[in-house]
């Protein structure tokens, strides 16, 4: 009965439970290891649950739908519930650590509210709803945003906030609008009335509502945000940032395109396309300007949304199915390699690639993860990235896209380029001052436990990609219907 | 009624939208708050405005007639209370800026991206 809120409460009550025990971080450590854990139990059994069930809903206060507030755990919600609970998990193992963890007793608590707000968006079928949990995780990441304190964080908080909230607001301004025309707020019901709406009106409330979920996700335009603030983050919260902030818009707009405005606008969806090969190009080529391998990691998440977005505008089943799975791929492996990014800074000091080096010789366990997240993200078998990739591509020269299909590939050819130029430059050329020695990892096992774990999950997923597959094959059939 | 909530509407949003251009970081904050507003206007206008029967179902009646829809009243107060939160903490947020900063000008604060010297390669940083 309580099982579809579960993915909200679960992190909510840890959120708050830490937040009353801020004065002994030893207390808030266990608290938030037992409540990811237990996140992650109730991702696993949401899963086995719609695995037989297509979904499973609840409308609150036993209203009648379409007037209560509904929350719907599909196939779709299940995955990135799973998702963020794993990188919850992994993000409070390191914080255990010592490699870059963050430093304040609010950490843990605006963590989870962050978890919260965004497993909430994960699993909302009401478009009202959905912004006040997109304002959860806003309010929560300006918190974590903020906590550095120097003048760097603030500056970073403000961009990032001044940017967000022009999307939030669009997303308000796109809710009443579409209130207005409908009376509906319930995504069932609104799939259902907007048909009986002028289709110039709903063209331009539906635009408006890829647009402010374009924001959130971090595509062309309007991506200034997240290389403005994720490189001032400490590892722990930007492993969380890359793994779930631009997933929230995704997600939402697979759900806004595949199951609400079906079939949607064709101008809104080639603009879409437009948009998704101009992410993915300018994203990895701000990748190939920079040094610092944050901000170098940070642009590829730009080129990476850039490569969702080109499944969705094709605006097919496949297509859908294969944003799914690029979504899933890329949480893991991008948060991965932020985490290996730490710990480069973490044994030889520096974030930039010019002040660090040798570290093949040193740390070839680290050298080959790294390796592994890196040609993963590139798309090289046998790693998830090339199922994701393979799968987009053959969609694209499906449905005749070829220029795009090309497109894709050539991009992936770039993030070679960039994920090269950081493994020549820190693992395999010398160390540039003669007598260094790396920095001594006093509490290895939590970190490395971390980094072990998101390896041998892309490994598996790279080596036995058919359950998945199959997996978000159904969840894009859910989400459009059973109708052709 | 609905004209004049109309031409508010568009002067918050207006002379929001030219606030939040400044490069004074008060005023482009006030101005985002403002257009938040405004917004929340157009939020408050999706029920019906033309009204003051209250939305009470008469007895032996099972829909309510000609009175305003109470759904958009919830959500507008909603939205102004997340508005307002957000408000205080870029304000905060701007005093700390401009107390560590000395300055109030957004091009002037670019610590977390300073402007490259080199035409080539981005500067060196000063780690944390």
């Amino acid at each position: 009965m309580i099982l579809p809120v579960a993915p909200l409460l679960v992190p909510l009550g840890t959120s708050l439970l830490c937040t009353l025990t801020s004065n002994s971080v030893q207390l808030q450590r266990k608290i938030s290891l037992l409540g990811s854990l237990l996140l992650l139990g109730t991702a696993i059994v949401l899963g086995v649950q719609v695995a037989d069930h297509q979904s499973i809903s609840l409308a609150s206060g036993s209203w009648p739908l379409p007037f209560g507030i509904e929350v719907v755990v599909d196939r779709l919600g299940a995955l990135l519930v799973f998702v963020a609970a794993l990188m919850v998990l992994i993000c409070t193992l390191w914080q255990m650590g010592d490699v870059d963890p963050a430093h304040s007793s609010f950490f843990y608590p605006l963590l989870h509210g962050l978890v919260a707000g965004s497993c909430a968006a994960f699993i909302a079928a009401d478009l009202f709803n959905l912004y006040v949990w997109f304002e959860v995780a806003l309010i929560c990441s300006l918190g974590l945003l903020a906590q550095g304190g120097t003048l760097k964080h603030l500056d970073a908080t403000l961009k990032y906030f001044a940017l967000n909230l022009v999307g939030t607001l669009l997303l308000l301004t796109a809710v009443a609008l579409l209130y207005g025309a409908t009376g509906h707020l319930n995504f069932n019901a609104l799939a259902m009335s907007v048909q009986y709406v002028n289709p110039a009106i709903m063209q331009a409330v539906t635009g408006l509502l890829i647009l402010a979920f374009l924001v959130k996700a971090a595509a062309f335009p309007f991506f200034a945000w997240l290389p403005a603030s994720y490189h001032t983050l400490p590892a722990p919260s930007l492993a969380l940032f890359s793994a779930l902030l631009s997933k929230i818009g995704i997600c939402a707009l697979i759900r806004t395109l595949s199951s609400i405005f079906h079939p949607s606008p064709e101008p809104l969806l080639s603009m879409l396309g437009i948009i998704a090969v101009l992410s993915m190009i300018v994203g990895v080529l701000g990748a190939a300007y920079h040094w610092d391998l944050r901000r170098i990691l940070a642009f590829h998440s730009i080129s990476q949304v850039g490569y969702m977005l080109l499944a969705m505008a094709l605006s097919t089943r496949a297509g859908d199915a294969a944003a799914i799975f690029f979504a899933l791929h890329h949480s893991l492996v991008k948060a991965g390699l932020f985490l290996c990014a730490a710990m480069i800074f973490k044994l030889s000091g520096h974030y930039d690639l010019r002040k660090v080096g040798g570290l093949y010789a040193e740390k070839p366990g680290l050298a080959a993860i790294f390796l592994l997240l890196a040609l993963s993200l590139v798309g090289i078998p046998p790693f998830s990235g090339f199922w994701g990739k393979y799968l987009i591509v053959r969609e694209c020269l499906v449905q005749g896209e070829y220029l795009w299909a090309f497109l894709a590939l050539l991009v992936g050819a770039l993030t070679f380029y960039s994920m090269m130029k950081i493994w020549l430059e820190a693992f395999w050329k010398p160390h540039p001052s003669a007598g260094w020695q790396a920095a001594k990892i006093v509490k290895p096992i939590p970190v490395t436990t971390g980094l072990c774990l998101l390896s041998v999950i892309i490994l598996a997923i790279g080596l036995f990609p058919e359950p998945l597959i199959g997996f978000v094959n159904d969840a894009a059939n859910h989400l459009r219907g059973h109708a052709p | 009624m609905i004209w004049a909530v109309l031409i508010a509407t568009g002067t918050v949003v207006a002379t929001g939208i030219y606030l939040a251009l400044s490069r004074d970081l008060f005023r482009c904050l006030i101005g985002l708050a403002l257009l938040g507003n405004g917004i929340n206007l157009v939020l408050f206008s999706s029920g019906r405005l033309n009204t003051q029967v209250p939305p009470i179902i008469k007895q032996a009646e099972t829909t309510l007639h000609n009175a305003a829809n109470a759904l958009p009243q919830a959500l507008v107060l909603t939205a102004i209370v997340i508005s307002f939160a957000l408000l205080c903490f870029s304000l905060v947020l701007a005093v700390r800026i401009i107390q560590l900063s000395g300055n109030d000008d957004i091009l002037a604060i670019r610590q977390a991206e300073p402007p490259a010297t080199d035409s080539i390669k981005p500067a060196l940083e000063e780690e944390p």
